[in-house]
């Protein structure tokens, strides 16, 4: 398509409209999936509280987003006569785009990806490190305690599970021998191919040295989008909503949507870093015709799954339980998986044994 | 720390086996009623909404003898009465303050004509609160509209007391 825009309006400018559109492709559908992933969430929450969810706007109450999203679109924008009002709205755009931001390297197929760049992985981890901006200046600028509180730990506990989720990605990085999320995808290919006649798996989980690491990704992950277990930033018995508390109208739906980006971001990097991304759970040919993209999107919707169902099963972590897990627990395992999964590579693919 | 403890923790036992609970879960029926449009059945002894009841023959039961504005604990009731036209004594005002009423039934206990009873319905809301200091009128055609529903519950009860 872009070759198509570009022999309209010129090579630099066609490359510049055509882009633009990709951009719309991947963002439009995004912000209608984050919609609907909120109902989702709702409804997976309620069905396991024995509850039935919204139910009433639309058919099973499936346009409850839009009408919350228009509330809050109708409602008035209040900031706070001691907030800092240039920073206090800016925090929520920070954190609304760089949820967007990440996606532009997220491979929807093979090819399918808008950058497709070589550091894809290392720009999805400064990406969602810059994620934490968002929170603390919101917490900082809102000028009142419980934001502030809630900014501090969630500036800690980002940075600390974002420790453990480097040294994960670091496994994955050695094993797959790239950082570019298509290669990475790529060469989950068939796993144990010779054994199970052809049909292999396809996903790094499926490697007993890289499972361990696809469940500690799943729960950093949890922790990293401040999701259930690890919701303190905004834990409403003791810190109201956290670093929202003070924000109302859009500035509060622009968190929300961020938030819910973020989580399918995660759920998405689940998928293509331990299960197979675009390719099908097995590697057998007629798996092949379904498209790549819907294989990537029922992982994203089962990740988003199991994300609601953790959420609707566990309490939540004390704070230096959350701390604890994250330095004493995850940072050593994924620490001595890093050794292990470079030492079997060592002796096996580079030859350092011969 | 012994072995069986190790394996557990390390492979979430405890996790998995509260994930497996939750799912079961997922698939049971609902506990909750959709309330709207399903409610749940309510005794007939049910306090509600009051109301003033009319004979069959459409004169109005009630015959301005105050025992319920005496019994009201929270003083809710005021009447005024007076000799109607054809001598008998009726009511020229009747109004419950709805805000203040505690719903303890004791206005329909102490009617000696069942003609103030607290009615099956509880949907009553209102957006002011101007509208829940209900008069002799609106009652009227509380009992009227509700007259059915009222008479089933008192005769269902009818037994009992």
């Amino acid at each position: 398509m872009t070759s198509f825009i570009q022999s309209y309006l010129g090579t630099g400018f066609g490359w510049f409209v055509a882009h633009l559109v990709y951009i719309l492709l991947i963002a439009l559908p995004l912000m209608l999936a984050v919609a609907m992933i909120i109902y989702a969430d709702r409804k997976i929450w309620a069905a396991m509280a024995l509850r039935r969810g919204p139910n009433v706007v639309g058919p099973l109450g499936l346009l409850q987003s839009f009408a919350d999203g228009l509330k809050v679109f109708l409602q008035e924008t209040i900031i706070p006569s001691a907030a800092n009002k240039g920073l206090f709205l800016l925090a929520p755009i920070i954190t609304f785009t760089v949820a967007l931001m990440a996606w532009a390297v997220i491979p929807f197929d093979a090819g399918l990806v808008l950058a497709d760049i070589n550091v894809g992985l290392l720009y999805i981890l400064a990406i969602s490190s810059l994620g934490v901006y968002g929170v603390i200046i919101s917490g900082w600028a809102s000028n009142s305690k419980y934001p502030f509180f809630s900014a501090m730990r969630a500036s800690a506990q980002m940075i600390s599970y974002e420790v453990s989720i480097g040294f994960v990605l670091i496994s994955v990085i050695l094993w797959s021998g790239s950082f570019n999320l298509s290669t990475i995808v790529m060469t989950q290919k068939g796993y144990y191919g010779d054994w199970l006649g052809g049909l292999g798996l396809n996903g790094h989980a499926f490697n007993p040295l890289l499972f361990p690491m696809a469940i500690v990704f799943f729960i950093s992950a949890l922790a990293e989008t401040a999701r259930a277990p690890f919701d303190l930033t905004e834990a409403e018995s003791e810190l109201v909503a956290g670093y929202q508390t003070e924000y109302s109208s859009m500035s509060f739906a622009l968190f929300w949507l961020g938030e819910y980006a973020n989580v399918i971001l995660m759920c998405a990097l689940n998928a293509i870093l331990f299960w197979g991304g675009y390719l099908p759970p097995i590697d057998w040919a007629p798996l092949y015709y379904v498209p790549g993209i819907i294989w990537l999107f029922a992982k994203i919707l089962f990740f988003f799954f199991v994300f609601s169902w953790v959420k609707a099963t566990v309490p939540r972590y004390r704070y230096d339980q959350l701390m604890r897990l994250g330095w004493k627990i995850f940072l050593p395992l994924s620490l001595f998986f890093v050794f292990l999964v470079s030492g079997f590579l060592m002796l096996t693919r580079y030859g350092a044994a011969g | 720390m012994s072995l069986a403890h190790i394996i557990k923790s390390y492979t979430l036992w405890e996790f998995v086996k509260a994930h497996w609970l939750t799912l079961k879960y997922f698939f049971k029926p609902k506990a909750t009623i959709n309330y709207p449009y399903e409610k749940n059945p309510i005794s007939p002894r049910f306090r509600g909404e009051h109301a003033l009841r009319r004979y069959p023959n459409g004169e109005e039961r009630c015959i301005a003898c105050k025992l319920c504005e005496a019994i009201c604990p929270a003083q809710a009731i005021t009447i005024e009465a007076q000799p109607r036209d054809d001598g008998s004594r009726r009511t020229t005002r009747y109004d419950i303050d709805m805000v203040k009423c505690i719903y303890c039934g004791f206005c329909q206990e102490a009617c000696p004509v069942d003609a103030i009873v607290e009615g099956p319905n509880f949907e009553f809301a209102t957006e002011t609160r101007e509208e829940l200091i209900y008069d002799k009128s609106k009652l009227l055609a509380n009992g009227d509209k509700w007259e059915r529903a009222i008479a089933a519950n008192l005769a269902a009860d009818a037994p009992y007391r």
